[in-house]
């Protein structure tokens, strides 16, 4: 059974305006394991419009998004039920913060649910370690913080749901490297220790290079490519024609395949890069 | 729910009344609202609805949004008709208690709808037909003569706080729906509970709202001053409004229709 899968999803924009617009054209897959599947596509691809379907706040204009075994549609006065099972944060979540403290706040969701106020606070400071928010930052205003705490608390936010699958849209947008380094070991490590789907939309290559175990592309509404990490940045021809790059190491690799040099495929991150090159520079100083 | 929103909204779609001159258009549009205003028997308000009905079918917006216009505001339609339809003396047609409905209040009731509703036809055309920008560059240009009474630079300081505003509600709605989304997806409920529970369920809006439009106000005040922007003394316009023939056609045109109201105020 699958966790995540749409059938044939297309959603359509201002029907019947001079501004009507397909979004997304019958998209089909399946997340059938935990791990992070990064969504990639230029802007205007649909990716936001594809994420805003798996927890309920768009409505397909046909086709099924089915979590677990049940289409999330057949009940629609239930959609609020789906909405805590798939937590969904937003770009630049940072600016849906609201509430007097960081512990209310990150407080909403589980509020919303209905807990009892010792699970909320349970809830509440299981997402703040898991986002690495400091207790004693709890009491203060979220308007207090700095960019990269606000951020953080925005996602303890969803995460203090407890959603099976976690959905993040470009969560290191706009951080600083040091910023971006900590969210994504955050993302990392939830991951692990919880073995859920966390579903990750991206323009950064080095960052899905990096997390991701599965890749989806979009193109025009569509998807253009689905698999595996590796597999997917094998194809930089057809990326670059979707208007997309490959991960900085993937074209260095490509650029000294072409030189002769005889580097293996499939390469990604900077580690795998130095331990594919360091055998080959014998007597060289490796230390540089 | 905000998308449905068309009021202020722009449309193009390059006909005709598009592309006429802002201030003619909105000199036609006061006018003609002015002859809905006069007209005081069944056959001038239909004479009028006609008008009106060319006029949308030239414009070559979609009849389906002039319909949402309609739509979005019916209780204001209906509470206003209900209202005459107790006030009016005459022949009477039900009566129960205190309550007298007589014919001449009902026929007058439907009379009174009919106005709002082409009233509201007519304005909503003016701001689909028109871009914000052309609309107050077309009412600081109209009012420009107040400048020989020192009040030019209040002139060009409403319009350009008008155009500004219009600017940004469509970016507004969209923010707005956007926290909305992130609120929804994180539980939130709008729709249900009691009047003080759905106040406070608009709190997780209205503040991160409210934050970010002080942030855009700020933004905007800087960018503005960064081009050097010092109000209206000696600013020039990039587009310069210009009446050709089809403004004077366009003139003459709403002119015979005030007219026509006008003698069929007098004579019928």
């Amino acid at each position: 059974m699958a966790i995540v899968q749409t059938e044939g999803l297309t959603y359509v924009y201002g029907e019947g305006t001079p501004y009507r617009k397909t979004a997304v054209t019958d998209v089909s897959f399946a997340i059938t394991e935990p791990g992070i599947v990064a969504i990639i596509g230029h802007t205007g691809s649909g990716k936001s419009t594809l994420i805003e379907h798996l927890n309920g706040l768009m409505k397909p204009t046909a086709g099924t998004v089915m979590i677990g075994d049940k289409n999330i549609w057949d009940d629609p006065k239930q959609i609020r039920q789906v909405r805590f099972r798939v937590g969904l944060v937003f770009q630049y979540p940072e600016y849906q913060l609201f509430d007097e403290t960081v512990r209310s706040d990150i407080g909403f969701g589980p509020r919303n649910i209905g807990l009892e106020a010792d699970e909320i606070e349970r809830q509440v400071l299981w997402a703040a370690d898991t986002v690495g928010i400091k207790h004693d930052l709890l009491d203060k205003s979220p308007f207090d913080l700095s960019g990269g705490e606000k951020r953080r608390v925005a996602i303890a936010g969803v995460l203090a749901m407890r959603p099976e699958v976690l959905i993040l849209d470009e969560p290191t947008a706009g951080l600083d490297p040091k910023g971006r380094d900590r969210l994504l070991r955050c993302i990392t490590d939830y991951q692990r220790q919880n073995n859920t789907v966390v579903i990750m939309v991206s323009h950064s290559m080095e960052d899905v290079a990096r997390v991701a175990d599965r890749v989806i592309v979009m193109n025009d509404g569509h998807i253009e490519l689905d698999g595996g990490t590796r597999e997917v940045f094998g194809r930089s021809e057809q990326l670059r024609r979707c208007g997309l790059g490959v991960p900085e190491v993937s074209r260095i690799a490509d650029q000294l395949r072409a030189l002769g040099v005889d580097v293996p495929s499939g390469l990604l991150t900077v580690d795998e890069m130095v331990k594919a090159l360091l055998p080959m520079m014998k007597g060289g100083d490796c230390n540089a | 729910m905000l998308k449905d929103m068309t009021m202020g909204q722009y449309f193009p779609t390059g006909s005709v009344i598009h592309r006429l001159d802002a201030r003619v258009k909105l000199i036609c549009t006061i006018a003609f609202i002015v002859a809905i205003f006069m007209t005081d028997n069944f056959i001038m308000l239909g004479f009028c609805a006609v008008a009106t009905g060319v006029m949308i079918a030239v414009s070559k917006v979609h009849i389906k949004l002039y319909l949402k216009m309609l739509k979005s505001i019916w209780p204001v339609i209906v509470l206003t008709s209900i209202l005459n339809i107790f006030y009016v003396k005459g022949d009477t047609l039900v009566s129960f208690w205190i309550i007298n409905i007589t014919v001449q209040g009902v026929l007058k009731s439907v009379f009174i709808a009919l106005r709002i509703m082409l009233l509201i036809l007519v304005s909503s055309m003016l701001t689909y037909c028109t871009s914000p920008t052309e609309l107050t560059d077309g009412i600081e240009r109209l009012l420009s003569p107040l400048r020989h009474i020192g009040l030019g630079e209040a002139v060009h300081t409403l319009a350009m706080m008008t155009s500004i505003a219009m600017r940004f509600i469509p970016t507004l709605v969209d923010e707005t729906e956007k926290i909305m989304n992130a609120q929804k997806a994180r539980g939130a409920d709008f729709d249900s509970g009691n009047l003080i529970g759905r106040v406070k369920a608009m709190l997780p809006i209205m503040i991160p709202l409210l934050m970010s439009a002080v942030r855009r106000a700020i933004d905007l005040a800087q960018a503005m001053e960064c081009r050097c922007y010092n109000g209206g003394a000696g600013r020039t316009k990039m587009k310069q409004l210009h009446i050709g023939t089809r403004d004077v056609a366009a003139l003459i045109i709403v002119a015979a229709i005030v007219a026509v109201v006008v003698m069929g105020r007098i004579w019928l």
